[in-house]
């Protein structure tokens, strides 16, 4: 267990560490680089200047002396500063991190709690006419564009009926702030989020389901003469679980990476709007910390879902 | 034919229907890039079957023209990506040892990386500094090439471990230690012998990847690092139409049924197919 558990994360360190490596060095391939755009900024630049703040930043150095130095600094806590927001790394993504935990959480919560009796209901009868409804429903959501629903809920609830806000996280006058705002403000994302994730929980549940059926276990449980209800929820239920457990782990990365494409649509500041804002905006350091935090939950949420499956399931032993 | 297989139909014909519409784009309809200011967001009309965007250009038009990009992407992405991954599931597979677990530790790390961020990184990569002259970085092959190898290049984790694990149970019949003892080469074995045994479930899993490629070809264009203006796709006429949502909220309704529509056939074909090949399903 603890040779495994070692040999998995020194796996995951090796992965993060090739992860840098390659997001690093394609930054650097990005269009420009910081001293140019300070010039385009400001006209009193000269080209002495400009060679002065290259040294100075290291940037007239090798990719890979510059690589050691950034990989030196991160190690010894220093993150550096955001050009984007001028402001340290760690106090603009701290809030962006909390902001994400909210609207992925909620809309995780959501989408399960639709989705796992959906997939239960569906497992009833397979082929029945309630199997056929949540496979529909399921392929819909899995065939949706997050983007264009976002959307398409904003136009009907914010444009047309303007019954709550299109996009931020809360009001700049009036009830500014305050719980009810804030989730007015939420609504429409974690509503977009939440229908694009019942598919597949649905799906995955339905699946498990009928793997659990099929078990020498809930027949004896019938032979002894258990009840259909106990039978599902009690015994079938509560073992389908399993490898839903397995997905959220997938899932746990996501929660701190945020949403990318929602967070963008809505303006909710959180880590994917954070990632892409820094990506296109040629913010290296920002977009640097960004990257591999979400690579690191991503890896940990894997590991994490490997030992509750073993710690859940007696017949799995870690080596 | 079964009830069962009326969805797979439907996502058939579906894709018919659009590979029909598409192809016949530039025959169909106005010019797609033609601005005309004086009739901004016309309503529907004879001229203007779903009336004009922002720029006063026919959406009909740019609707079939944007899926032609669309389509092209997808499609060339998922012969790609599985080209790719076919390639190293049947190294990995076939060889083993420790061929095998440094191709599948590969895999492992590319599939543990978060996908969308890593590729807007790709995405904004600048291809002067990747050595690419100022003419081909401007020509709509070259933006639609850089989407396509973006794509692959995170894409075909899913054909890699498959073909693998069909290659392993392949590589121990009887027809495979034949063709080996008669001393044909590794080469052949791995394409004369595994790989018709292996393409079954690969068609199955491209087709059913060509509906997440369509997602996310279209989501990099929504965020403008995808296909440029003033070239149509379904994704970047979303990025117009979301700039306008509040003068014009329903010009946002046509690109993304067209995204949901494509995705959705190819989800049902791919999964039809899945059932026919399948029969324990």
């Amino acid at each position: 267990m603890t040779a495994w558990l070692t040999s998995r994360l020194l796996q995951s360190l090796a992965v993060l560490v090739v992860m840098s490596l390659v997001v690093h060095g394609l930054m650097a391939l990005m269009p420009g680089d910081p001293i140019d755009l300070m010039i385009a900024s400001d006209p009193h630049l000269t080209a002495a200047d400009a060679i002065r703040l290259k040294a100075l930043y290291g940037l007239d150095r090798p990719w890979g002396e510059r690589y050691l130095a950034w990989a030196g600094q991160v190690l010894r806590g220093e993150l550096g500063y955001s050009r984007l927001f001028a402001k340290p790394v760690l106090d603009i993504m701290a809030p962006a991190i909390v902001n994400s935990l909210t609207l992925m959480g909620s809309a995780l919560a959501l989408s399960l709690l639709v989705a796992v009796p959906l997939g239960v209901f569906a497992s009833r009868r397979p082929g029945g006419w309630a199997d056929h409804l949540v496979n529909t429903v399921s392929f819909a959501s899995v065939s949706l564009p997050t983007f264009w629903l976002g959307l398409m809920l904003m136009v009907l609830f914010a444009v047309k009926l303007g019954w709550l806000p299109a996009g931020g996280m809360q009001s700049l006058t009036g009830d500014s702030g305050g719980i009810v705002d804030s989730l007015r403000h939420m609504a429409l994302p974690v509503a977009t989020l939440a229908i694009a994730g019942i598919g597949q929980y649905a799906r995955h549940t339905r699946a498990a389901m009928l793997n659990e059926a099929a078990q020498d276990y809930i027949r004896t449980a019938k032979a002894k003469g258990c009840g259909p209800r106990r039978l599902v929820w009690r015994h079938q239920f509560r073992n389908a679980l399993l490898p839903l457990v397995t997905l959220l782990g997938l899932e746990f990365g996501n929660l701190f990476s945020g949403a990318l494409i929602t967070e963008t649509v809505f303006g909710w500041p959180g880590m994917g709007k954070l990632i892409a804002d820094s990506v296109m905006g040629n913010d290296f350091n920002l977009a640097l910390t960004a990257l591999m935090l979400a690579t690191a939950m991503t890896l940990l949420g894997s590991v994490l879902a490997d030992l509750a499956m073993a710690r859940l399931d007696p017949r799995i032993r870690l080596r | 034919m079964k009830a069962r297989d009326l969805p797979a139909m439907l996502g058939a014909v579906l894709l018919v229907l659009l590979a029909a519409a598409t192809l016949s784009a530039p025959w169909l309809g106005a010019d797609p890039e033609a601005m005309n200011l004086a009739a901004i967001h016309a309503a529907p009309s004879l001229a203007h079957p779903l009336g004009t965007d922002e720029l006063g250009r026919d959406v009909a038009s740019r609707l079939l023209h944007g899926g032609r990009v669309s389509l092209a992407v997808a499609l060339a992405t998922a012969l790609l990506a599985a080209l790719l991954g076919t390639t190293i599931g049947l190294v990995a597979g076939y060889r083993g040892g420790w061929v095998d677990s440094t191709l599948m530790r590969l895999t492992d790390g590319v599939m543990a990386l978060p996908l969308l961020p890593l590729l807007i990184v790709l995405a904004a990569l600048d291809p002067a500094k990747l050595g690419i002259g100022d003419e081909a970085r401007s020509s709509e092959a070259f933006m639609v090439g850089r989407m396509v190898v973006i794509i692959a290049l995170v894409g075909w984790t899913g054909a890699a471990r498959l073909v693998r694990a069909q290659t392993l149970s392949v590589k121990t019949r009887d027809y495979v230690r034949a063709a080996t003892a008669l001393g044909a080469t590794p080469g052949r074995i791995m394409i004369r012998h595994i790989l018709p045994n292996v393409a079954s479930p690969m068609v199955v899993a491209a087709t059913l990847s060509v509906g997440n490629i369509i997602l996310v070809e279209s989501a990099l264009s929504f965020l403008g690092l995808g296909v440029q203006p003033p070239m149509a796709s379904w994704g970047n006429m979303l990025t117009g139409a979301m700039n306008v949502i509040w003068s014009a909220p329903d010009q946002a309704l046509w690109p993304g049924l067209a995204i949901f529509v494509t995705v959705l056939a190819f989800n049902l074909a791919g999964d039809g197919l899945q059932r026919r090949l399948d029969p324990r399903r």
